[in-house]
């Protein structure tokens, strides 16, 4: 494989007598990729369009997702693997008509837009369902790299929470799912789970004119990834724990209970596909203190294929010192990337501090975000954060709640709030 | 038959000089340089698997390399220096030389923490006076001269490393030196490291400390200003009065000759060492009898890291026999 993926270590090492936690940003950026991505063969797509009753109206919607869903039939290349299921309360292979996937050509392209033309909406809910059935149909596809498009419009009233947790269990991590969100009815908790199962992004589209335009991107970053099923392999030594591993660029996606044991000492988390991209994860590992002057691997970070390959490889180190200097100085990677984590959190915990009416925990966790978007110069959440806070001032957090906030503007500011503003770069 | 340790061509019992380099057979010194550190086969925590950049694959530490650890056994002499457990290099250094049937010469330096690289300028002084040594012991000359000889020879060789642009933080060190020959031994010192006769028995020569350190305290208490337990606690106990190094101008060692009535140990150490064991009945109850120097070298060592390890920690023991034969 022409990928090949550069592990860049950022941290200070140094560490205080008898401290014991390390943090690092580790940087992993994929390049070598053929433009365009892998061969057609390799590439397997499912579209699950949402047909539940609730599309109907306004009429505007179901005519936005079957203009979206035929944009990203287009938008394949001749030669991908694909499939159109219908959810409801069930799912429902509509393209092909067996539970197996298509060759994208001129022809299936025109019979698969012939058929999404004529779906109508009627029926409920069950997206672990419909994930289900895409799941089978990707299972069947040889090539390394499946991805999916979920598009609801609702929320997931016919199956129980527990039900999708089990589904989401047992099929994360084979595909990558990519969750849109259409006008404000759906919950952006219950996609926000699934997304982060899947390993996929999760947005809204507030208004369903935006829809194809999002699927044409949608799709055409899925057929720019290169290698699919990527894991991160962390080694630590005897007596350590890992804190936590979180991918904190270019969003935030808590990794730390996603760890299958890969050997003594080692644990793989899922990274899913790769193209021509860089990501940013914070490791913290707790390991057990040695004498001032010892160095220590503290961590080994290796991106391994789904065959074993290692694809690049980077380290963390400990270095216990007695020189204050050097053992208080925060290295500027971690510091920003705590401070996009803590944003997240603040953003999510305010927002529903906010809808349970407990308006001075809101007021206090917002006017920490629009501080901590302010310092950090995500100029992005915080111009969300702006429609839901009037603020006073930004550099001490200084907000009032608005009285009348959009419901867009709200599940905007709560979908995006773990969108992260890259260290040391502009935007 | 054995080989050349330099060429590895075969040689004589008998030979003085191989026959393929020349190199001369009854001579076997530390290398110039140090020690290479002890790659050790097991990692202190008991792993076998090191990865190849020298960490432990079980518990992530960092292997010693280099300067870390060293070790050398050489007949009837042997010495290890280490890092010790609170520094981040190794600063100390020692260098010795074997010459059959003549006798030993071992040396044992400290960088001064608050010089720049103290560790070149340990291990440049320790070269510079094992070769001196060495020679004299080659050609019979008097030990005491050597001595003398020596430390020029290291003084001048740490103060080459002095910049022009830096004199106050010139590489410096401390010295002490000890000459093993038929007659007994010849010690020599400048600064705190230092030397101590362990007698096997001790009956008709008693173990004792052979130096004085060179530093204000101890002066002090030379001069009743101060008592011993209080020079002890000074803050200014280890600031030391004499150096070797581009800012100590010219500089002659204290000299002390010991001819004992019987076998026995001469121990060189840096205060890595004696600070934890700083009377000699402190160093004779922790040592263990009839052990090899090399054994002798580890159990003390092991002592100091146990004990904190707050400073690099150099020992050199070196066999004293009575007569001829060693």
């Amino acid at each position: 494989m022409a990928a090949e993926f550069a592990v860049e270590v950022f941290q200070n090492e140094y560490l205080t007598d008898g401290a014991r936690e390390v943090d690092a940003i580790v940087t992993v950026a994929a390049s070598g990729i053929p433009a365009g991505g892998v061969a057609a063969e390799d590439v397997a797509q499912v579209l699950v369009v949402d047909c539940s009753g609730s599309m109907r109206y306004p009429p505007t919607k179901l005519a936005a997702a079957k203009h979206a869903t035929t944009t990203a039939i287009d938008a394949l290349r001749d030669g991908v693997s694909f499939a159109v299921v219908e959810g409801t309360e069930s799912a429902r292979m509509i393209y092909p008509t067996h539970r197996g996937l298509a060759v994208a050509s001129p022809r299936t392209k025109i019979e698969a837009k012939r058929v999404v033309r004529d779906l109508v909406a009627d029926g409920g809910t069950a997206m672990g369902r419909w994930l289900a059935l895409a799941d089978q149909v990707l299972a069947r596809h040889q090539g390394p790299l499946k991805h999916a498009i979920l598009l609801t419009d609702g929320q997931n009233q016919h199956e129980t929470p527990a039900q999708l947790s089990r589904t989401l269990a047992s099929i994360g991590g084979r595909f990558t799912c990519d969750c849109r969100g259409v006008g404000t009815d759906w919950q952006v908790g219950e996609l926000r789970k699934i997304a982060e199962a899947m390993l996929g992004t999760v947005d809204i589209v507030a208004d369903p004119l935006g829809l194809a335009e999002d699927f044409r991107a949608m799709t055409a970053t899925a057929m720019g990834k290169a290698v699919g099923g990527v894991s991160l392999r962390l080694w630590t030594p005897e007596g350590a724990s890992v804190r936590f591993l979180k991918q904190v660029s270019p969003t935030v996606l808590d990794l730390t209970g996603r760890r299958a044991e890969a050997g003594p000492r080692t644990g793989d988390y899922p990274t899913g596909a790769w193209g021509e991209e860089s990501r940013d994860y914070h490791l913290c590992v707790r390991v057990r203190p040695a004498g001032v002057g010892d160095r220590m691997l503290a961590g080994r970070v290796s991106l391994v294929a789904p065959g074993g390959g290692v694809l690049g490889q980077g380290r963390v180190l400990a270095v216990w010192t007695a020189d204050e200097e050097l053992s208080t100085r925060i290295n500027r990677e971690v510091a920003h990337y705590t401070g996009q984590a803590e944003l997240a959190e603040v953003i999510q915990d305010g927002l529903e501090a906010r809808k349970a009416g407990d308006v001075e925990t809101a007021t206090a966790k917002l006017g920490r975000a629009v501080a901590l978007a302010a310092s950090s110069g995500n100029t992005g959440t915080a111009e969300l954060l702006a429609k839901v806070v009037e603020v006073d001032d930004p550099v001490t957090g200084t907000v009032r709640l608005r009285p009348q906030v959009a419901d867009a503007d709200e599940m905007t500011l709560d979908t995006r709030s773990t969108v992260t503003k890259r260290v040391g770069k502009g935007g | 038959m054995t080989n050349c340790p330099e060429c590895d061509e075969p040689v004589a019992a008998e030979d003085r000089f191989c026959e393929g380099c020349g190199r001369n057979l009854l001579v076997r010194t530390t290398p110039v340089g140090g020690p290479d550190g002890t790659a050790a086969a097991l990692c202190s925590c008991g792993s076998a698997e090191i990865d190849e950049d020298g960490f432990c694959e079980q518990c992530g530490r960092a292997q010693p390399v280099g300067r870390d650890r060293m070790e050398f056994v050489l007949p009837t002499v042997a010495g290890i220096s280490d890092r010790g457990r609170r520094r981040a290099r190794n600063e100390d250094s020692m260098a010795f030389g074997h010459v059959h049937g003549r006798g030993v010469a071992a040396i044992v330096c400290d960088g001064v923490a608050s010089s720049e690289r103290a560790d070149e300028a340990s291990q440049a002084a320790v070269d510079a006076a094992n070769t001196v040594l060495v020679d004299a012991l080659v050609e019979g000359t008097d030990p005491e001269r050597a001595t003398v000889l020596a430390v020029a020879a290291a003084n001048r060789a740490a103060g080459a490393l002095a910049r022009a642009e830096a004199p106050d933080v010139a590489p410096s060190c401390t010295y002490v030196s000890a000459m093993r020959t038929d007659d007994g031994a010849v010690v020599g010192w400048v600064g705190d490291s230092r030397a101590y006769w362990l007698a096997d028995v001790g009956n008709a020569t008693p173990s004792r400390r052979l130096t004085k350190d060179d530093t204000w305290a101890a002066q002090l208490v030379a001069d009743g200003v101060l008592t011993e337990a209080e020079a002890v606690n000074d803050r200014r106990s280890h600031v030391l009065s004499r150096w070797l190094g581009g800012d100590s101008g010219q500089v002659s060692p204290h000299v002390v000759t010991l001819r004992p009535e019987e076998t026995g140990l001469v121990l060189l150490c840096s205060d890595g060492l004696w600070n934890y064991l700083p009377e000699v009945e402190d160093l004779d109850a922790a040592r263990t009898r009839g052990t090899t120097p090399v054994e002798l070298a580890r159990e003390l060592t092991e002592h100091a890291l146990a004990a904190g390890g707050h400073d690099n920690i150099t020992v050199v023991v070196i066999e004293v026999g009575v007569g001829r034969g060693r």
